[in-house]
C-alpha cells in the first residue's frame, strides 16, 4: 500500500476519536481499500452523517461532505445522480444509519443507486455519550438503559437484504485485511453496496458493560465471528437471544451479491 | 419572447428554473406544489438534467444539496408540512453555503391544515424556520409571469450569494392559469469557482462580496463541507472567535447587499394618504382595490414587496412618512405586519386586514377595509 498519509489530511489532526476506538482501525482499512482500487483521489466523494464514525470524513483527503444526522444516503444520492463519474461512498454509524436515517438507507438500497455505504456498528450512540441505539443488544447497559436494554435490536444486513440492496456484507474491525478486501469488492460492485463493519466504543459500551478496553473488545469481537462458508440460502442468521448483552455469534463475509439494474434517475439515456 | 399562452403558476416555476439553468430536481409530492415536479420530470431530461423523487422532503433537500456540490443548479418544491421538514437542510445549506432553490407553495396550516386552500402562513417560517441565527432570502411573486421571473432571480441570487433562496407563493398563484409570454432568454448568474490550479485553496475564505468561490466535487479541489462551525479551510472548530467570524460573514454577505436583494413595487403611492402593504395574490387584490377606492375619491396606493426577506424596511419607512395609514393585508393572523410596524416607527398608523380561513382576500374586502379605516383621514 502507498503511504497512508497520501490519503490523510494531516493538517486536520489530531482526530477526535478516543484512544482504543476501533473506528480508527476502520478508517485505516477503508483507505487501504481505496489504495487497492487505485481510484483517482479527486474522483472519490465520501459523505457522512453525524456521530463519531461520521467524523472520519474530516480526516481523509477526498471530497468530503459531513451532512446532517442520518441523511448521508440522501446527500450521496443527489451527488451521484448529478455526477455519475464520481465514486460516491457513505460512512455512517448504527444510530445515524439505522435510527434517524433508516428511511434514507432503505430507499437508497431499494433504488440500487451505485453508492457504497459503510455502517460502523458499535451497538451504541458514541458521540452523544453512550445512549442506547437500535443495535444495542437486549440486556446491554447504555446511559438510557441503566437496567439493561429491553428492546429487540436490528440486524442491519437482514434489513438491507430485505430492502433490496444488491451487495451486502458484514466484516469486523478486528479483521482489517478482510475488511479492506470486502470494502474494495463493495466499491467495485455496480449498484448499491452495503457493508456493516462491526466496530466498538470502549469509552461507553465497553465501560458500561464491563467488557474491557479497546484491545479486549477487539478480542471479544473476533470470538463472535461465525464466518461465512455457505451460500446465503443455507445460512442461519444469529438467532434472537433475549437478555444477553453479548450476541453469541455473527455471520461475516459477503451475504448477498446480485447484479440488478442500477438507478440513475430520470434522465436522457443518450447524451445531448 | 415566445407566443403568449396559458401557463399555470407552478408550470411557470418549472420553466423559470430551466431558463435559469437548473439541471437537478429532487422532490416529494404534496399539494399544492406537485405540478412543479410533474413539469420538471418532463422538461429536465431533454435539458440534460436529472429528476428524482425522493423518500421525503428531508431527503429531497439533501439530494439537492448533494447535486449542487456536484456543480449542478438544483431545486426542490414543497408545501406546508414538507416545508417544515426542509428546515433542517435549509440551515445546513446556509451554514455550508451551498446554493439551492426551495419553493414553498403555501396552503393552510398548521399541520396538514387545508391542503388545497391558499394561505400566507409560512412567511415567518421562511425567515426563522431553521434553528440558529441565519440570513434568509425569500421572494414572493404575485402573478404567473412573476413566478417565472422570480424563479430565475432565486437561482441567480442563490448562485451569487452561495446560499439557499426560498420562493414562496400561495396556492392561488400556484394553480392560476394566465396568458403569458415567457422570455426565451434571461440573465443568468453562475457561482464563482476557484481557478483550477489555485494552490492553498480555502473553501470558506471570503472572495468578492464576502462569498467564497465554490468548486464542484470531482473537479480537482479536494475539500470538506460541514454543518459544524468551521474555519476558512472548511474544517470544524469550536474556537469562538472563528465561529463568530463565520456567522457574521454569512450574515453580512446578505445584509450588506440588502439594497440589491430587496425589492418592492409601488403603485399610485405618490399622492396616497392610505397605503396597502400586500404581497402574493393579495398584492393583486390590493391593486384592484386601490383603483376602485380612487374612483370614490380616496387617495390610496400600494407597496407590494417581491422580496419578503431581507424585509424592504426602507421602502416602508419612506412611505410611512407620507401616508396617514398603512393597511397590511395578509392571509395569516398577522406575520409581516409586525415588520411593517417596526419600519413605520410610529410615522403612520398601521392596521391589519388579516384572514386565515383558506379563502383569498378579495378586492371588495379591501375596499371595505379602506372605508372602515376612514379612508386616508
Ligand atoms: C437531528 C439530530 N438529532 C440528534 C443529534 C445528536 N447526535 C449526534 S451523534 C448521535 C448518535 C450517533 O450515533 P452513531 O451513529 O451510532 O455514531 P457513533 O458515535 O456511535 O459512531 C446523535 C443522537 C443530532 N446531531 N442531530
Ligand atoms: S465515544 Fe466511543 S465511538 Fe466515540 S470515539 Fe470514543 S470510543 Fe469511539
Ligand atoms: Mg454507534
Amino acid at each position: 500500500m502507498a503511504d497512508v498519509k497520501t490519503y490523510l489530511r494531516e493538517w486536520a489532526m489530531p482526530h477526535v476519536l478516543c484512544p482504543g476506538c476501533a473506528h480508527g482501525i476502520v478508517m485505516r482499512g477503508f483507505l487501504a481499500a481505496i489504495d487497492q482500487l487505485q481510484l483517482d483521489q479527486d474522483k472519490v466523494a465520501v459523505v457522512a452523517g453525524i456521530g463519531c464514525s461520521s467524523r472520519i470524513v474530516g480526516y481523509i483527503d477526498f471530497c468530503t461532505l459531513h451532512g446532517t444526522h442520518g441523511r448521508a444516503p440522501a446527500f450521496a444520492s443527489g451527488l451521484k445522480l448529478a455526477r455519475p463519474d464520481l465514486h460516491v461512498m457513505v460512512i455512517t454509524g448504527d444510530g445515524d444509519g439505522l435510527a434517524i436515517g433508516g428511511n434514507h438507507l432503505i430507499h437508497a438500497a431499494r433504488r440500487n443507486i451505485d453508492i457504497t455505504v459503510m455502517l460502523l456498528n458499535n451497538s451504541i450512540y458514541g458521540m452523544t455519550g453512550g445512549q442506547a441505539a437500535p443495535t444495542t443488544p437486549e440486556g446491554a447497559v447504555a446511559s438510557t438503559t441503566p437496567a439493561g436494554n429491553t428492546e429487540p435490536n436490528f440486524d442491519a444486513c437482514k434489513l438491507m437484504i430485505g430492502a433490496g440492496a444488491s451487495f451486502v456484507a458484514r466484516v469486523l474491525a478486528a479483521n482489517p485485511i478482510e475488511m479492506s478486501k470486502v470494502i474494495a469488492d463493495g466499491v467495485r460492485h455496480p449498484g448499491f453496496s452495503f457493508i456493516e463493519i462491526i466496530s466498538d466504543c470502549p469509552e461507553y459500551y465497553g465501560r458500561y458493560n464491563k467488557v474491557g478496553g479497546g484491545a479486549d473488545m477487539l478480542t471479544w469481537m473476533a470470538r463472535r465471528d461465525a464466518g461465512v462458508a455457505v451460500p446465503l440460502s443455507e445460512k442461519k442468521f444469529v438467532e434472537h437471544v433475549p437478555s444477553s448483552a453479548v450476541p453469541l455469534g455473527m455471520t461475516t463475509g459477503v451475504l448477498e451479491r446480485d447484479i440488478r439494474p442500477v438507478f440513475t434517475g430520470v434522465r436522457r439515456q443518450e447524451p445531448l | 419572447m415566445s407566443e403568449a399562452r396559458l401557463v399555470q403558476g407552478n408550470e411557470a416555476c418549472a420553466r423559470g428554473a430551466l431558463a435559469a439553468g437548473c439541471t437537478f430536481y429532487g422532490g416529494y409530492p404534496i399539494t399544492p406544489s406537485s405540478e412543479i415536479a410533474e413539469h420538471m420530470v418532463r422538461l429536465l431530461p431533454d435539458a440534460g438534467g436529472v429528476f428524482v423523487q425522493m423518500e421525503d422532503e428531508i431527503a429531497s433537500l439533501a439530494a439537492v444539496i448533494g447535486a449542487s456540490l456536484a456543480g449542478s443548479k438544483a431545486m426542490t418544491a414543497t408545501s406546508g408540512p414538507g416545508f417544515s421538514l426542509m428546515q433542517e437542510h435549509i440551515g445546513f445549506a446556509t451554514m455550508a453555503e451551498v446554493p439551492c432553490v426551495v419553493v414553498d407553495v403555501m396552503r393552510g396550516g398548521p399541520s396538514t391544515g387545508l391542503p388545497t386552500s391558499p394561505s400566507q402562513g409560512d412567511v415567518m417560517q421562511a425567515r426563522w424556520g431553521t434553528h440558529g441565527d441565519h440570513p434568509a432570502i425569500v421572494l414572493a411573486p404575485s402573478s404567473v409571469g412573476e413566478v417565472f421571473d422570480l424563479t430565475v432571480r432565486a437561482f441567480n441570487l442563490a448562485e451569487r450569494f452561495r446560499t439557499p433562496v426560498i420562493l414562496i407563493y400561495d396556492e392561488v398563484i400556484g394553480h392560476t392559469r394566465e396568458s403569458v409570454r415567457l422570455p426565451d432568454q434571461v440573465e443568468i448568474i453562475d457561482r464563482v469557482r476557484p481557478a483550477p490550479d489555485s494552490v492553498d485553496f480555502r473553501p470558506k475564505a471570503a472572495g468578492p462580496n464576502g462569498v467564497p468561490p465554490l468548486p464542484a466535487f470531482g473537479d480537482g479541489h479536494r475539500f470538506h463541507v460541514t454543518g459544524l462551525s468551521h474555519d476558512e479551510r472548511g474544517f470544524p472548530t469550536d474556537d469562538g472567535a472563528v465561529a463568530g467570524a463565520l456567522l457574521s460573514r454569512i450574515h453580512s454577505k446578505v445584509a450588506d447587499h440588502e439594497d440589491e436583494i430587496s425589492a418592492a413595487e409601488t403603485f399610485m403611492l405618490d399622492d396616497a394618504e392610505v397605503a396597502f402593504f400586500a404581497y402574493g395574490i393579495v398584492g393583486r387584490s390590493a391593486r384592484e382595490a386601490v383603483l376602485r377606492v380612487r374612483e370614490a375619491g380616496i387617495k390610496a396606493g400600494l407597496i407590494r414587496p417581491t422580496t419578503l426577506w431581507p424585509f424592504p424596511g426602507r421602502q416602508v419607512a419612506v412611505a410611512a412618512k407620507q401616508v396617514d395609514k398603512v393597511i397590511v393585508a395578509e392571509m395569516n393572523l398577522g406575520q409581516l405586519i409586525g415588520e411593517v410596524e417596526r419600519a413605520a416607527a410610529g410615522q403612520a398608523e398601521v392596521v391589519g386586514h388579516l384572514r386565515a380561513d383558506g379563502e383569498p382576500i378579495t378586492p371588495s374586502e379591501l375596499v371595505g377595509a379602506v372605508t372602515a379605516a376612514g379612508g386616508g383621514n
